[in-house]
């Protein structure tokens, strides 16, 4: 009797051993291959600073496509006008990474269109002046928010010289992974930081210009499209009076 | 002049208790603006992506700056050896701390994310001047409780004199450090002057002392203490003194701006066509805070009268709101000049089109914040002279005697 029950044991551990691992197994196989799938364990160095030059030449009157790429891009078209909202002073609270500028010279009559976005500064004034550090620039040149520590003091508004920040306004229901974003804090174009952070190296705005007006890359690199094409034409930066050395240029204002 | 007794504030308890209910309610309406807006989100307010300082930052700023102006009394007793003020001095420090309170608090409740307070205590960017102002505020607290400390008990007395010129020194630069605010502002016309922190300092001076002139009649009043004409008058005409300072200083910020052709556009918006801006100027900040509150100190009849001096007092509070309401709403609503010597025809993001201004309306819950500042100042001051001696017995020119020889 007794052999008996101890094979009807042994079978029972035996069975049991095979049902935890199958049941452990497959957290450990994925455990381990996520593991192997590129932690990013080195941090961002100078060696590269991210730019932009825009030819306002071809930038067109009447085009709204980067704009709508980079509402998409960025997860600002699912930030809905809350409910009882008034339509004119919604449009003014809501976010904007990039928008369209269409400009006449007070002397001269010339118009000029332009994409205005985050200038992505060397000396930028909104970093200056947060409180905790939450605005800050990446040793690549990205200047952008840490939402972890943004209090929504909303000076960095105050501060920056090209309207570049919006606030969020109202709780936000849906929201992209890579663009998480809340209710009461500040952010602005961050050249698509996703993107280049997980080695793409074109920003949704650029891609999205059937006009070819946008050029992006290593203004650090003497061979990349981007110093080419400043190299070769004249360029300017907006509010340059204030030598905050900015990441994006323009041509033909 | 006499030996100076302090005691408490002596009105019946219903009356006291009455006050401190009605105080309370409005801070509770207060409480709940501020509730609804942190709730919902700032898209319930009047502020936008181009307004992003509201009306609770014009109480918020006020508060703050009339805060270390009302310590001005005491500071004038202690630093300067002005005995006719020594007496004054214990309810100014007082009320330099409520102020304050009050101030901080509005400023508080209306960031995005009040609740990361503990952030703002924990992180720092020493490159900011707002981070400077968070330790310059708690500082200030700290070195004023301690000076009134040193200042109402006997034994600490003789250390009264350097609390007191640290908490004046310390005053100094808190303004100055709140004007800088707007003073390292380089993006907008209207900031980035360094006029503004002198400018926000002489501001201090008058507004905490017309706050000072009115919470110490008020309270006179209402147990029946004496406030003579010799103590009082001296306040007053340091009070006209004050608002001609400002309006010295308003003359040159704007004559200055005149003088350079870049902020011409500015000063045209400022003094000539921006609307509600143009006229709480003339009228708010030039009129009824600096021109009227001269006119009524100095006035030979009026300005010796309990009435004329309220009313100068009353009038230089709301003139300092309308200051305030120019300087940071009208600040931001003119056009920041992106594209110098461009006009723009279309925007998506409204970058003053065709050169008009950003529009802000003020909401009802902003405004209820921030009287609540006010309401809260006033409930720690009452209950601060009610439990402690902060009130001189009497302030009778019998008593006061400015003749007196400097000992």
């Amino acid at each position: 009797m007794s052999s008996v029950n101890d094979r009807g044991r042994r079978d029972f551990l035996k069975k049991s051993a095979i049902a935890a691992s199958m049941t452990v197994a497959p957290g450990v196989v994925l455990q381990t291959l996520q593991a192997r799938a590129e932690p990013r364990t080195t941090a961002v160095t100078s060696k590269v600073r991210w730019g932009m030059l825009i030819d306002t030449n071809k930038c067109a009157d009447g085009c709204n496509d980067c704009v709508a790429a980079c509402d998409k891009e960025n997860g600002i078209d699912l930030v809905n006008k809350p409910e009882g909202a008034d339509d004119a002073l919604w449009e003014r609270q809501r976010p904007h990474w990039i928008r369209h500028v269409k400009l006449k010279d007070n002397i001269t009559g010339r118009i000029t269109n332009l994409p205005m976005m985050c200038q992505h500064c060397e000396y930028p004034p909104c970093v200056d002046v947060c409180p905790t550090g939450a605005s800050f620039k990446r040793a690549d040149g990205i200047v952008m928010v840490d939402r972890h520590i943004c209090i929504g003091c909303r000076y960095c508004m105050m501060a920056c010289p090209y309207k570049a920040r919006s606030f969020i306004h109202a709780e936000v229901a849906e929201k992209l992974t890579h663009t998480p974003r809340g209710k009461g804090c500040v952010e602005s174009c961050n050249f698509c930081v996703h993107r280049l952070d997980n080695g793409q190296t074109t920003t949704a705005c650029q891609d999205a210009c059937k006009h070819k007006a946008i050029v992006f890359g290593d203004l650090n690199d003497p061979g990349s499209e981007v110093s080419k094409a400043l190299k070769q034409y004249p360029s300017v930066q907006i509010r340059d009076d204030l030598k905050l050395n900015t990441g994006v240029r323009y041509t033909n204002i | 002049m006499k030996k100076v007794h302090f005691s408490e504030w002596g009105i019946e308890s219903p009356k006291y208790w009455g006050l401190l209910a009605l105080l309370g309610v409005v801070i509770a309406i207060s409480g709940g603006a501020a509730w609804y807006m942190e709730h919902n989100g700032h898209w319930v307010t009047g502020m936008t992506n181009q307004i992003v300082w509201g009306t609770p930052h014009v109480f918020a700023i006020f508060l703050i700056v009339a805060a270390s102006g009302a310590l001005n009394v005491a500071s004038i007793g202690t630093a300067f050896d002005k005995r006719l003020y020594k007496p004054l001095g214990r309810l100014s420090g007082l009320l330099a701390i409520t102020l304050l309170v009050g101030g901080l608090a509005v400023l508080v409740l209306d960031l995005g994310r009040a609740d990361r307070l503990l952030v703002a205590m924990t992180h720092y960017n020493f490159k900011s001047i707002f981070a400077w102002n968070i330790f310059l505020y708690t500082g200030f607290m700290a070195i004023v409780a301690i000076y009134l400390w040193f200042m109402m008990d006997r034994r600490m007395n003789k250390y009264y004199k350097p609390a007191g010129i640290g908490a004046f020194l310390w005053r100094i630069i808190l303004t100055t450090g709140t004007g800088s605010i707007f003073g390292f502002i380089v993006a907008r016309q209207g900031y980035d002057a360094a006029i503004l922190a002198p400018m926000f300092v002489i501001m201090s001076f008058a507004y905490g002392l017309a706050i000072y002139i009115l919470v110490l009649l008020y309270a006179a009043k209402l147990d029946g203490r004496e406030v003579g004409d010799k103590v009082l008058f001296r306040l007053k005409n340091l009070l006209g003194v004050f608002a001609a300072s400002v309006f010295y200083f308003t003359l040159v910020y704007h004559l200055t701006n005149l003088y350079g052709t870049e902020n011409h556009e500015y000063e045209r918006f400022i003094l000539l066509d921006g609307g509600v801006y143009t006229a709480l100027f003339w009228i708010g900040w030039v009129f009824v805070g600096n021109l009227l509150p001269i006119a009524l100190v100095y006035h030979p009849s009026i300005g010796k009268t309990r009435g004329g001096i309220i009313a100068a007092a009353t009038a230089v509070v709301l003139g300092g709101l309308a200051t305030i309401y120019v300087v940071v709403i009208g600040g931001q609503a003119f056009p920041m000049a992106i594209f110098p010597g461009k006009t723009v025809l279309s925007s998506g993001f409204f970058d003053g089109v065709n050169g008009q201004p950003f529009l802000y309306s003020p909401s009802l819950p902003e405004v209820l914040l921030g009287i609540g500042g006010l309401a809260l100042t006033l409930l720690l001051t009452f209950i601060g002279i009610r439990v402690l001696q902060f009130l001189p017995v009497t302030l009778s020119d019998e008593a006061m005697d400015p003749h007196h020889v400097k000992s």
